[in-house]
């Protein structure tokens, strides 16, 4: 499925979720998710506010807990690869009181600076590593956020919506480093956006989550580096977009097939 | 340039100085009786004669003495306190309304059944000291746990801490920078309580040196108290402030300006 990416180590963690559902009292958030990722795909999960996004993502975290159905690591449980999955937030959540490079190592134990430094070099911010964060811009504290994530050497990255607060061009910036250190590294990625264009300009397969179901499936198989603006993001970004403005009435794509030159005419 | 800098520093002392010129020649001239106040060069000289005899070190080392003790078992009561009901539900349910009900009783209140329990020797005025630290310091330190940022800690749990780790290198500094709003406030009880205590009944200490003084019609001497106990009050605030700076040096609010910063 996931053939296009380029060979690597398969460090990432397959995963398989079988009939979840969640409910946070009468109200189901999510039910009957059904969804298998390869290990090192990079997924993208879009979907209107409140259609359970980031529910699922916070269950994947280990933050909730399931009503009902299995959230496996291959085989195993995935509450017992906890430790090889990280969380980005929406909000940086650095602490104000650590210097950056003490955020960074958060939950090291041992000699872990040396390391700290070099994942705080990895998003280009070793040079600050000794202020505070309150310092740092909107887009430096994500960053340093990521190196966090990252010194863990996670297998399963989620992240829920972590560019959501920035502007645009840091925006781009920090998907296109996203992207390299997926490239590098080769976990897999969960990404839930609002943001259409970013979900295809940046992921290997996007799902559309509505009413708690998984309303699409559609895969982007298009070469990296893929140029942005390009016609084939701009259709594909058009097929998700309808699909999720044009809610019941039109059936669900059975598989995503290339888009067509006449969808052009809904980009306006 | 210069010279208005020099102005600019000089005008917030423009109105006292004033003040105490005019009062001093309003006592040389006679208008004002040493009874009712003394010149402010007499309170010097009043202070200068105490310093001399060495009597005012030990009224201050007992007044310190009795104000620091208190402050630390009340302070470190409340504390305590303070973290088990902001740490933990049942903490809170058992013990918040019972210590805020006793919250409400003013201390001073107290000080005839203090007396009654513990005569008029120190422990009644450390008691005193600690029961008025006590509840600034719980209130804060609850308050400062209940307010940290759920979202930090959440961040926290999912990178792996959990216990005493958590509540130091997370819950603890949250929560420092209300215990140390409820450290000035309790400073301030501290010697307010102390005032009282020691002026009702005390055999040393600074209030025992300006009820003395009454009784001999020493204004200077009581006028002197006044000023001291002024001073330690500034002098504890200083050193709050000088906590504060230390350990909130990653609060924007806190932090000394350095330039240059981006």
């Amino acid at each position: 499925m996931t053939a296009q990416q380029p060979p690597r180590l398969l460090r990432g963690i397959p995963l398989a979720v079988r009939k979840l559902r969640k409910a946070f009292g009468t109200r189901e958030v999510l039910r009957e998710i059904d969804l298998h990722i390869p290990a090192g795909q990079f997924v993208a999960v879009v979907g209107r506010s409140g259609c359970g996004k980031s529910t699922l993502l916070r269950l994947l975290a280990g933050l909730d807990s399931a009503s009902s159905g299995e959230l496996l690591a291959g085989s195993a449980p995935l509450s017992e690869a906890l430790e090889d999955t990280r969380l980005m937030f929406q909000e940086a959540r650095l602490l104000p009181w650590k210097k950056i490079i003490d955020n960074v190592g958060l939950g090291l134990k041992g000699n872990w600076r040396p390391q700290a430094l070099e994942a705080l070099e990895a998003v280009g911010l070793a040079e600050r590593a000794d202020e505070w964060p309150a310092a740092l811009s909107g887009g430096q504290k994500q960053r340093v956020a990521l190196a966090r994530a990252l010194i863990h050497q996670p297998r399963l990255l989620l992240l829920d919506e972590p560019l959501g607060a920035l502007d645009a061009l840091t925006r781009i910036e920090m998907q296109q480093l996203i992207e390299n250190l997926w490239r590098k590294h080769g976990f897999t990625v969960l990404l839930v956006t609002h943001d259409v264009s970013e979900a295809v300009a940046i992921a290997d397969r996007v799902i559309l989550i509505e009413d708690g179901e998984i309303g699409l499936d559609l895969h982007v198989e298009l070469p990296r580096p893929r140029v942005r603006g390009s016609h084939r993001l701009a259709a594909l970004e058009t097929e998700v977009l309808n699909r999720v403005l044009s809610l019941p009435g039109t059936p669900p794509e059975p598989e995503p097939v290339s888009p067509l030159p006449t969808q052009l005419r809904w980009a306006q | 340039m210069n010279s208005q800098r020099i102005l600019h520093r000089l005008a917030p002392w423009a109105l006292p100085v004033l003040l105490l010129a005019v009062w001093q020649l309003s006592v040389s001239a006679g208008w004002l009786s040493t009874r009712i106040l003394p010149a402010p060069s007499a309170v010097i000289a009043a202070g200068v004669h105490l310093v001399s005899s060495g009597e005012i070190w030990t009224h201050l080392a007992i007044s310190g003495w009795r104000a620091g003790l208190g402050f630390v078992i009340g302070g470190g009561i409340g504390l305590a306190l303070g973290f088990i009901t902001g740490l933990s539900k049942w903490g809170e349910r058992l013990l918040d309304s019972s210590v805020q009900m006793i919250r409400n009783v003013p201390h001073l209140a107290l000080i005839p059944l203090v007396i009654l329990w513990f005569g008029i020797d120190e422990t009644a005025k450390i008691f005193l000291v600690a029961l008025g630290t006590l509840f600034p310091i719980y209130l804060n330190t609850y308050h400062g746990i209940r307010n940290v940022d759920p979202a930090l800690v959440e961040m926290a749990r999912s990178y792996g801490l959990s216990g005493f780790s958590l509540f130091r290198q997370v819950i603890l500094p949250g929560a420092l920078p209300s215990i140390l709003v409820g450290v000035r406030f309790a400073l301030g009880f501290m010697w307010l309580t102390l005032i009282v205590a020691e002026t009702i009944s005390a055999s040393s200490g600074i209030g025992y040196l300006a009820m003395n003084a009454r009784e001999f019609l020493q204004t200077d001497v009581v006028v002197l108290a006044i000023v001291l106990y002024a001073v330690l009050g500034k002098l504890a605030d200083l050193a709050a402030r000088g906590l504060e700076r230390v350990w909130l040096r990653w609060h924007p609010a806190y932090q000394v300006h350095k330039g240059g910063a981006a």
